[in-house]
C-alpha cells in the first residue's frame, strides 16, 4: 500500500470529523464524528507502521479499546441527557452556564 | 557507665514521670480515687529519694574528680551540632538531686493533708510529679539543651500550678504573668546557648567548660555577653530584679506549691545555672559583678517590700526573692559553695516557713469555712494569738524564723554569714563589693525585722479571727505537721553540713563541691581575711540579726492591730512599701500599656484588619471577582463554542511549533 494516499485519506477523514464536531448540533452525530477522528488517527498509525515498526499497530489496538470504553460512557451520558431534556441537541446542554 | 549504683540515676526522673502518667490518667478517668493518687504521688517521690541517696553513696565511693556522664541516645545530630540526651552526675547535681527529691517528698506528704478536700486532687499530684520530673532533668542534664528542656518544663508546671484554681481570673492571670516573665528570661538563656555553640562549637557542659578558657578571651565582649544573657535567664527563673514581679503573684497557687516550686527548688535553678557555669562567670568579671550587684540590690529591695505586706504568703514570697538575692551575691562573688550552701539551708527553712503558713492558712480557712465567713484567711490582720491553737506550727516556724534571721547556731546563720564574709573579702580588692556587703547586711537587718513581724502578728498578741471562728482553730493533722517537724530539724541542724574552719569545722559541703567549683575559683583572685576580721564580721552579722528581732519586738504592737476589713489605709512611706514601690504599676505604664496600645491600635486595627484582611485577603478576592466579571462573556454554555475555541487553540499550537 502506498503511504501518501493512506495519509491523505486519513487527513481527509480527520478534517471531516473536526468539521462535524464543530458544525453539527446533534450529540450523537458529534459522537460519531469523534469516532471518525479516532479512526483517522488509527489509519495514520497503521500506515506508518510499515516504515517505523510494529509499535503503530499495537497502538491501534489500544486506541480501539479506549474508543470502546469511551463509546460506552459517552452513549450512557447522552442517554441520561435525553431522559432529562427530551433532546440530544447540544444547544440545550448549557447547565454549566447557569 | 560506672558499673556502680550510680548507673541507676535514670530511675529517679523516670519514677517521677511514671507518677505523672499514672496520676494524670487517674485525674482523667477516676479523680475520686484519692488514696491511690496519694500512694502513687508521694510513693514515687519517696522512691526517687531512695534512688538519689543510693546514687549519692555510690558516687561518693567513686571519689570522682570529673562528672560521670550517662549518654542514653543521640537527640539532635545536625552537622557539627551533636546533642545527646545525657544525664550527668557530679557533686553539684547530687546536692540538687537530694534537695529536690528530699524536700519534694516532704512537701508531697504535706500536700496529702493540705489538698485532701480539693476536687482537683489527682490533677494536682500529676502536675507536682511532672514538676519533679522536669526539675530532675534540669539539674541532671549534661548539656545546655537537656537542661533547657527541664528549665522550660518547670516553667510550664509552675504556670499550671499557679493557675491551679483557674476558675478565678486573678489566679489564671498570675499564672500567665509568671509564664511571660519567664519567657523574657528564657530568651536570654537561648541567646546565650547560641553564642556558646558559636564560640566553643559544643553545648556539652564538659566540652564547653574545657574549651571556653582557650576559645574565648577572658573578660572579652563575647564571654561577657554570654554570661549576661545567661544571667537574664536567671533573673526570670529565680525572680531577680528586673523580672521578679511574677513571684509574689505566684502565691495564688496552693501553698505547698509555693513551698516546693517558688521557694525550695525551681526558683533556685538560676543559682544552680550560675554555679554550673562558674568557669564562664569567672572569665567575665563584669558579669560576675552584675550578678553580685543585682543579687545584693534584690536582697535589699525585696526585703523593704516585705516589711509592709499583710498577706502571710506575700511576706514569704518577698523574703524568698530577697534570699535568692543573697545566693546570687554569693555565686557572683565567686563563693559558689557558699551560694549552694545557702540554697540548701534556704530550701529547708523556707519550705518550713511556707508549709507552716500553709498549716496556718489551713486552720484559718477551716475556721472561716465552718462559720461561712468570707474573710481573708491569709491576711495577718485576721490572725494573731494563733500560738495557743497551733503550738507545733508556732514552735517550728520560730526555728525557721531564727534560722533565716541568722541566729547562731541555726542553719541560716552559717550560710548567710559565709556569703557576707565572701563579699567583704572581695571588697578588700574591689570596693564595689563593700557596697554589696552593706546591702546584704541591711537586708539581713530587714529580714530579721519582717520575719519577727510576721511571727508577732500571726502567732502572738490577741486573736483577731472572730468570736465564732476562734473555737474552730486547731492544729493540722500529723501528715502535715510530720513534714514540718523534719524540716524543723533540718533548718536547725542544716548548718552542720558546712561548719567553716573558723569554728574548727571541716566545711564539708565546700570540700564536696570543690571538683565543680575549682576551675572557676582558680580564676578569681583569692582574698584572705584574718581570723580577727572574720570574728568581727560574725559579730556584726549576729548583732544585726538580734537588732532586727528585738527592734521588731519593741516597735510593733500586735495588740493595736485591727482586722483587715476595719484597717485604715497606710500613709506616707509605708504606703509606698505597701504598694511594692509601685513597680507593677510602673511596668504597666511603661511596657504593658504601650504594648497593648500598639497591639490594638496599630497591629490589630491597622495592620491586621486594614492591611492584611482588607488589602491582601479581601483584595485578592475582589481582584479575582473583577477578573471573572470581565471575562464572563467567554462562558457561553455552548459546547460547540468551546470545541471551536479548542480546535483554534490546537491549530495555533501546531502552526507555532511547525512554523
Amino acid at each position: 500500500m502506498l503511504l501518501s494516499p493512506a495519509l491523505a485519506i486519513s487527513a481527509v477523514l480527520f478534517t471531516l470529523g473536526v468539521a462535524g464536531v464543530l458544525l453539527r448540533r446533534n450529540a450523537i452525530v458529534i459522537f460519531m464524528c469523534v469516532e471518525l477522528m479516532l479512526n483517522a488517527v488509527n489509519l495514520t498509525f497503521v500506515a506508518l507502521a510499515q516504515r517505523l515498526g510494529i509499535g503503530g499497530q499495537i497502538f491501534v489496538l489500544f486506541v480501539m479499546a479506549v474508543a470502546a470504553a469511551e463509546a460506552g460512557v459517552g452513549l450512557a451520558i447522552i442517554l441520561a441527557v435525553f431522559r432529562h431534556k427530551q433532546s440530544v441537541s447540544l444547544q440545550n446542554m448549557n447547565l454549566l452556564k447557569d | 557507665m560506672t558499673g556502680t549504683a550510680a548507673d541507676l540515676i535514670w530511675i529517679a526522673p523516670a519514677l517521677a514521670l511514671l507518677g505523672f502518667v499514672l496520676n494524670g490518667t487517674l485525674a482523667l478517668v477516676r479523680p475520686t480515687a484519692k488514696t491511690l493518687v496519694s500512694i502513687i504521688g508521694a510513693g514515687v517521690l519517696l522512691a526517687a529519694f531512695g534512688v538519689s541517696v543510693t546514687v549519692f553513696r555510690a558516687f561518693a565511693d567513686l571519689h570522682a574528680d570529673a562528672p560521670v556522664v550517662f549518654r542514653y541516645w543521640s537527640w539532635i545530630p545536625v552537622g557539627t551540632l551533636q546533642v545527646d540526651f545525657a544525664l550527668q552526675v557530679d557533686q553539684l547535681s547530687i546536692v540538687m538531686l537530694l534537695i529536690v527529691t528530699g524536700v519534694g517528698s516532704l512537701i508531697h506528704l504535706f500536700s496529702i493533708g493540705y489538698m485532701k478536700d480539693d476536687p482537683g486532687y489527682a490533677r494536682y499530684f500529676a502536675y507536682l510529679n511532672l514538676f519533679i520530673f522536669f526539675m530532675l532533668v534540669l539539674v541532671l542534664g549534661a548539656n545546655f539543651p537537656v537542661m533547657f528542656v527541664g528549665w522550660e518544663g518547670v516553667g510550664l508546671c509552675s504556670y499550671l500550678l499557679i493557675g491551679f484554681w483557674f476558675s478565678e481570673k486573678a489566679n489564671a492571670d498570675a499564672g500567665r504573668k509568671a509564664f511571660i516573665m519567664n519567657r523574657i528570661g528564657d530568651f536570654g538563656f537561648m541567646v546565650a546557648m547560641f553564642m556558646i555553640f558559636w564560640s566553643t562549637g559544643s553545648l556539652d557542659f564538659g566540652a564547653v567548660f574545657t574549651h571556653a578558657p582557650t576559645a574565648l578571651v577572658p573578660g572579652g565582649g563575647a564571654i561577657t555577653a554570654i554570661t549576661l544573657f545567661l544571667f537574664l535567664g536567671c533573673t526570670g527563673k529565680s525572680a531577680q530584679i528586673p523580672l521578679y514581679t511574677w513571684l509574689p503573684d505566684a502565691m495564688a497557687g496552693p501553698t505547698p506549691v509555693s513551698a516546693l516550686i517558688h521557694a525550695a527548688t525551681m526558683v533556685t535553678a538560676g543559682v544552680y545555672l550560675v554555679a554550673r557555669c562558674n568557669v564562664l562567670f569567672a572569665m567575665a568579671p563584669l558579669s560576675s559583678a552584675v550578678v553580685a550587684g543585682v543579687g545584693a540590690l534584690t536582697a535589699l529591695f525585696a526585703a523593704t517590700i516585705a516589711l509592709k505586706q499583710w498577706d502571710i504568703k506575700r511576706v514569704l514570697a518577698y523574703s524568698t526573692i530577697s534570699q535568692l538575692g543573697y545566693m546570687f551575691l554569693g555565686v557572683g562573688t565567686g563563693a559558689i559553695s557558699a551560694g549552694i550552701f545557702h540554697l540548701t539551708t534556704h530550701a529547708f527553712f523556707k519550705a518550713l516557713l511556707f508549709l507552716g503558713s500553709g498549716s496556718v492558712i489551713y486552720a484559718m480557712h477551716h475556721a472561716y469555712h465552718t462559720t461561712h465567713s468570707h474573710e481573708d484567711a491569709q491576711d495577718m490582720r485576721n490572725m494573731g494569738g494563733l500560738a495557743r491553737y497551733l503550738p507545733w506550727t508556732t514552735a517550728l516556724m520560730w526555728i525557721a524564723t531564727l534560722a533565716i534571721a541568722g541566729i547562731p547556731p541555726l542553719s541560716g546563720f552559717f550560710s548567710k554569714d559565709e556569703i557576707l564574709t565572701a563579699a567583704f573579702a572581695r571588697g578588700t580588692t574591689n570596693p564595689a563589693w563593700l557596697v554589696f556587703w552593706v546591702f546584704g547586711l541591711a537586708a539581713a537587718l530587714l529580714t530579721a525585722f519582717y520575719m519577727t513581724r510576721l511571727m508577732l502578728y500571726t502567732f502572738h498578741g490577741p486573736n483577731r479571727t472572730g468570736e465564732k471562728e476562734r473555737e474552730h482553730l486547731h492544729e493540722a493533722p500529723w501528715i502535715m505537721t510530720g513534714p514540718l517537724l523534719v524540716l524543723g530539724i533540718l533548718s536547725a541542724a542544716g548548718g552542720l553540713l558546712n561548719v567553716p574552719e573558723l569554728y574548727h569545722g571541716s566545711a564539708r559541703l565546700h570540700q564536696w563541691l570543690e571538683p565543680v567549683t575549682q576551675p572557676g575559683a582558680a580564676m578569681v583572685p583569692e582574698a584572705h581575711l584574718s581570723t580577727a576580721t572574720e570574728w568581727m564580721l560574725v559579730g556584726v552579722a549576729v548583732l544585726i540579726a538580734v537588732l532586727g528581732i528585738v527592734g521588731a519586738w519593741r516597735l510593733l504592737h500586735p495588740a493595736a492591730l485591727v482586722p483587715a476589713r476595719d484597717a485604715p489605709a497606710e500613709r506616707g512611706f509605708a504606703r509606698i512599701l505597701r504598694h511594692k514601690w509601685y513597680v507593677d504599676e510602673i511596668y504597666d505604664a511603661l511596657i504593658v500599656r504601650p504594648l497593648v496600645w500598639l497591639s490594638t491600635e496599630i497591629l490589630w486595627k491597622r495592620i491586621d484588619q486594614q492591611a492584611i484582611d482588607g488589602a491582601t485577603v479581601n483584595g485578592v478576592a475582589r481582584g479575582a471577582r473583577a477578573l471573572g466579571w470581565a471575562n464572563r462573556w467567554l462562558q457561553t454554555g455552548q459546547v460547540g463554542v468551546y470545541v471551536a475555541v479548542f480546535v483554534i487553540g490546537v491549530l495555533l499550537i501546531i502552526w507555532r511549533s511547525v512554523g
